[in-house]
Order: C-alpha cells, then sequence, then structure tokens
C-alpha cells in the first residue's frame, strides 16, 4: 500500500539510543562529523571507528541497513577515491602506461574513503533511530536561540511536521490523479523526455490545485483549533533530558576530548 | 426555560438570548465576487436574516441543500467568518470580539468535511492535544485530556497509531476528539460526514449522539443527509440563505411539498408510510424510524 510508506528511513526498535533525546542525537552527530576533521593519522581513524561501532551495537540497528546508508554516495566515493588513487604525487612502485600508483596516493585514498563512510554512517546512524517527528521537534528546541534574531523558527518546524504528515497523502493523490488520466488517455511511458515532461503536466496541475485548496481549509481547521503561532503553547511531550541523554553527551564531548588531546 | 420570557420588555429579553449557548440575530453575510481586474461584478448574499437560538445541552440539525448557506453560517459561529450585518453571540460573547476569538473557538468546537484535511500531526494522540496545546495547557493536563477524550470516541486502542493508516469515520472521530479535548460546550459539525462511507457515518451519528446524551454537550449538526437529523431535537431548514422551515424533525417531516421545494427528500421510511397512509392505511405520515412503522401496522 501507498500508504505505508515511511519517510527517511526509520528503522524501529527500543534501544538506548532510540530512546535518547533528538537533541542529543543531533547534537552528537554534529559533533562527530566535526571529530572527523580533527586527526591525520592511522590511531584517528581507529578510534572513530571504535566508537561509531559502539554505538551502532548500541542501537540495534543491523550493519545491513546501515550499509544501505551508503548506497547514494557510492559514486561519490568510487570518484574521489580514483581521484587520489591517479592523482596524487609521491613515491611511485607501479607504473602502466599513464597511470602511476604512489604509497602516498594510496593512503591518502583509505583515509579519505575512510572519513567519507564515517561522515554518512554517522549521520545515518541518527535517521536510524530518530523519527522525522522528533528530528523536527530536536531541531526546533536546538535553533530556538534563534528566534531572538526573529528567524520563524516555530513555524519552520510546524511546516516541517505538516509537510511530513502530507506527503502520503499527496502521493496516494498523485497515483489516482495518474489513473485518472491514464483512463482518459494520457500517455505517460511514450516519448523523448521533452514529450514525457511535457505529458507530465495534467498530472502536476490537479495535484497543485489540490494541494492548495487542502492548505487552505487545513488552516481554517487550524484556526479551529485554536492555533496561533508558537507563543503560549505548550507541548503534550515536551523534549526533557534525563540522566542517559546527560551521560550521552558527556561520552561524546569525552570522545571528541581524547581525540583532540591524545590523537595527532 | 421560563415562559414569562415573553412578556418581558426587551432588555431583558436581549439578556436571555445572550445567555444561550449560541444565538445569532438578523445574521447576514455577504461576500463579492471580483472579475480578474478585481473589480466588484457581483454581490452573493449568502445568508440572510438568519435567527438561531441554541439551549445549552440541545441536538439541533441543520438542513440545506448545496448552496443554501449552511455551511458559511456554520463559519459565523466559529469565528471563521464574520456577520455583514446582525450578531453572532456564543455563550453570551459577540464573536466580533477579536480579543476573545480564542475563547469563542474554544467554546464551540467545529469539525470539518474532509477527514484528512483537519489533522495535524502524524500520531492520532498528538493530534488531539493540539487544541489544548495551542491553549497552553499544561502537559501532565494534555495527556489526561487527550485519553479521555479518545476514550469518548472510542479510539484510545489507536492513540499511537498514524492517521493515514486509519479509514474515514475513524479518522472524524479522531477530530471530534480533538476538538473534546479543547473541553468546549459546544461542537458545529460541518457536513462531517458527507466524505464518509455509510459505516463511517454511522459511527460519527453514533459518537455525537452519545456526546449529547453522556456529556450533555450541545450539537449543532450541518447535513443534507435527511436520515441524520431524525434524532435531533429542533431543525432548521435553509434555503437561499434564510430559514425556510423549522421545528421538530417530525413536523419538518411532513412538510414534505416545502422541503421538496428547498431541494431536500424526506427519509426513506417517512416517505413510505406517507405512501401508506395515501393509499388509504391506518399509518401516521410523520414516521420517523422503521420500529415506529412497524408498531403502527401491528394494531
Amino acid at each position: 500500500m501507498i500508504r505505508d510508506i515511511t519517510i527517511g528511513q526509520y528503522y524501529s526498535t527500543d534501544s538506548l539510543i532510540h530512546h535518547l533525546d533528538p537533541r542529543v542525537k543531533i547534537a552528537g552527530t554534529f559533533l562527530y562529523i566535526i571529530s572527523l576533521f580533527t586527526f591525520h593519522s592511522l590511531s584517528g581513524y581507529l578510534f572513530a571507528i571504535a566508537f561509531f561501532c559502539g554505538v551502532a551495537a548500541l542501537s540495534q540497528v543491523p550493519f545491513s541497513y546501515l550499509a544501505r546508508g551508503l548506497r547514494p554516495v557510492i559514486f561519490m566515493l568510487v570518484f574521489t577515491a580514483a581521484l587520489n588513487l591517479f592523482w596524487t604525487p609521491g613515491e611511485s612502485f607501479f607504473s602502466w602506461g599513464i597511470i602511476e600508483l604512489t604509497w602516498e596516493g594510496v593512503e591518502k585514498t583509505v583515509f579519505i574513503s575512510l572519513r567519507l563512510i564515517l561522515l554518512v554512517l554517522g549521520s545515518s546512524l541518527m535517521t536510524f533511530t530518530t523519527t522525522p517527528n522528533q528530528l523536527t521537534d530536536g531541531l526546533e528546541r536546538l535553533l530556538s536561540p534563534l528566534k531572538a534574531i526573529r528567524l520563524p523558527i516555530h513555524e519552520i518546524a510546524m511546516m516541517m511536521s505538516i509537510a511530513l504528515r502530507f506527503i502520503p497523502i499527496l502521493i496516494e493523490e498523485t497515483d489516482k490523479i495518474m489513473k485518472a488520466q491514464a483512463a482518459r488517455g494520457a500517455d505517460f511511458e511514450t516519448g523523448n523526455l521533452i514529450q514525457r515532461i511535457k505529458n507530465m503536466l495534467p498530472i502536476f496541475i490537479p495535484l497543485f490545485v489540490s494541494a492548495i485548496r487542502r492548505a487552505g481549509e487545513l488552516a481554517l481547521a487550524m484556526d479551529a483549533r485554536c492555533y496561533h503561532g508558537g507563543k503560549g503553547r505548550t507541548k503534550m511531550y515536551p523534549l526533557q533530558y534525563r540522566l542517559t541523554d546527560l551521560l550521552a553527551y558527556a561520552v561524546c564531548f569525552f570522545y571528541v576530548g581524547i581525540l583532540i588531546i591524545f590523537v595527532p | 426555560m421560563t415562559g414569562n420570557r415573553k412578556w418581558n420588555n426587551g432588555e431583558t429579553n436581549n439578556q436571555n438570548k445572550k445567555a444561550k449557548i449560541v444565538c445569532t440575530e438578523n445574521l447576514a453575510h455577504e461576500y463579492s465576487r471580483r472579475d480578474e481586474n478585481g473589480n466588484i461584478i457581483e454581490i452573493v448574499r449568502a445568508i440572510d436574516g438568519v435567527d438561531i437560538e441554541v439551549e445549552q445541552g440541545d441536538f439541533i440539525a441543520i438542513l440545506g441543500a448545496n448552496g443554501s448557506g449552511k455551511s458559511t453560517f456554520a463559519k459565523h459561529l466559529n469565528g471563521l467568518l464574520y456577520p455583514t450585518e446582525g450578531a453572532v453571540y456564543i455563550d453570551g460573547i459577540d464573536t466580533t470580539q477579536k480579543e476573545k476569538l480564542l475563547t469563542v473557538r474554544r467554546t464551540a468546537g467545529m469539525v470539518f468535511q474532509n477527514p484528512d484535511n483537519q489533522i495535524i500531526s502524524n500520531v492520532v494522540e498528538e493530534d488531539v492535544g493540539f487544541g489544548p496545546e495551542n491553549l497552553g495547557v499544561p502537559t501532565m493536563e494534555i495527556r489526561k485530556r487527550v485519553l479521555d477524550c479518545l476514550k469518548s470516541v472510542r479510539m484510545q486502542s489507536y492513540r499511537k497509531r498514524s492517521p493515514n493508516h486509519l479509514s474515514g469515520g475513524q479518522k472524524q472521530r479522531v477530530a471530534i476528539a480533538g476538538i473534546m479535548a479543547m473541553r468546549p460546550k459546544c461542537i458545529i459539525l460541518d457536513e462531517a460526514t458527507a466524505m464518509l462511507d455509510p459505516v463511517g457515518r454511522l459511527e460519527i451519528m453514533d459518537t455525537i449522539r452519545s456526546l449529547n446524551q453522556e456529556e450533555k454537550l450541545t450539537i449543532i449538526l450541518i447535513t443534507h443527509y435527511m436520515e441524520e437529523v431524525t434524532k435531533a431535537d429542533y431543525v432548521y431548514v435553509m434555503q437561499e440563505g434564510k430559514v425556510a422551515l423549522k421545528g421538530t424533525p417530525r413536523e419538518v417531516f411532513a412538510c414534505t411539498e416545502k422541503l421538496t421545494e428547498c431541494r431536500l427528500t424526506i427519509p426513506k421510511i417517512t416517505q413510505l408510510a406517507q405512501e401508506l397512509n395515501r393509499a388509504g392505511l391506518p399509518v401516521p405520515g410523520d414516521v420517523l424510524s422503521e420500529e415506529e412503522l412497524l408498531a403502527c401496522l401491528k394494531i
């Protein structure tokens, strides 16, 4: 069923990491990504890998799932690896025609690929363990100091969560419109690219009209339920740090501290 | 209520009117159609001189065909539209008082037609909590209210689910719970059953009837389905922005010609009873339910 689609890549289990406050996970991921750029030695990489594996094990997300997070960046990985491998000057150990491999190149390739992989795995671990709703909530709270400079943080978060609610509904509607247009003889399969894009027009126009109509009705419904912006609003489930969240913060800072102080 | 209202002077009469949960005085609403250049080409009087009074705890139905102005009327009861002429009082508050708008909306909650377009959150219970959150109710109180309200519409087992997985009737019940969580005195259902299948429609009718009887909530049901109004205490029929007919369901259904003129048809069972009556059987023409008709025929 089209309604069953999940947005993002949340993997639902009951692990310690899943129960952490989303703010801890967002801040932790951010710290981890920064930490990846603070070292350039083997011990640093081993430490970062060990830390990631520890968190991943705690999260109970199977490794095959985590590896899936790498799929969209495979091309970039191969591309950067190839660039580094063939174009790093240094002591050559193999040459064949114009191809020349150097020890420096191999080292650089391995490290840069590792860094990229850890970067992607680290951030996808966050999306695997946090629902889109929690992410929105966490971002709203983390960014709330920006309200002081009049950035509409609450409104942006509200927009994000409404978008998340309506994506499956609009996908279903697209499907319905496509079938309705196909029944009237519309052809989405043949023709060249431009032709096909033109053929999509009878889908997009009704879809936009309906989305705008829905938005109007939703706004009325929100008005009727006394919505008046973020001011004076309370939360049914306010984000509250528990002991485990504070411990998790401590672990993150401990990790970054060790990296900065002891690892070259 | 006090029968001596009629003999009181105008001022006391007015006081009494404001004590009602919903009261409209000569309410009219106009909107203008504009052409592409923004020039007014036509002024449409969507409602025209409507006087309606609703007592606390009543179950009122407002009937009307498409374009009779019944939805425009409903939007006035919630401060979503303001009168062009006349006034609307909700629990004694004039809806045009901007500073009391939230009180008006909290007192008279509104359920809309499309179940998908009035659910805001991705989780059932968080959606029910949306109203109280907006009103600044403390966290623990919200959770208690949400649970209570989901129980009273019998949806408590779905509270952690996504609304996308619910049927139309279930979604509408969640929407009703969302309104209930604001602790309203009155619920307005603006064609809330129009997009539902017959099963969903029955679910909603059962729910609002029990809310009316057990929780003593005032219900204003706006609809064009005649079957739904049979259980109402009082019915208003609207036609071209005016109240064309009013009375108990029995009184209203007896006026077949007038209803046809309003592009409405009486329930099948009443139609059957009237046909039988015309054929000479001892059946009254104002039968409202199957049981009633059977009881008449057994004599």
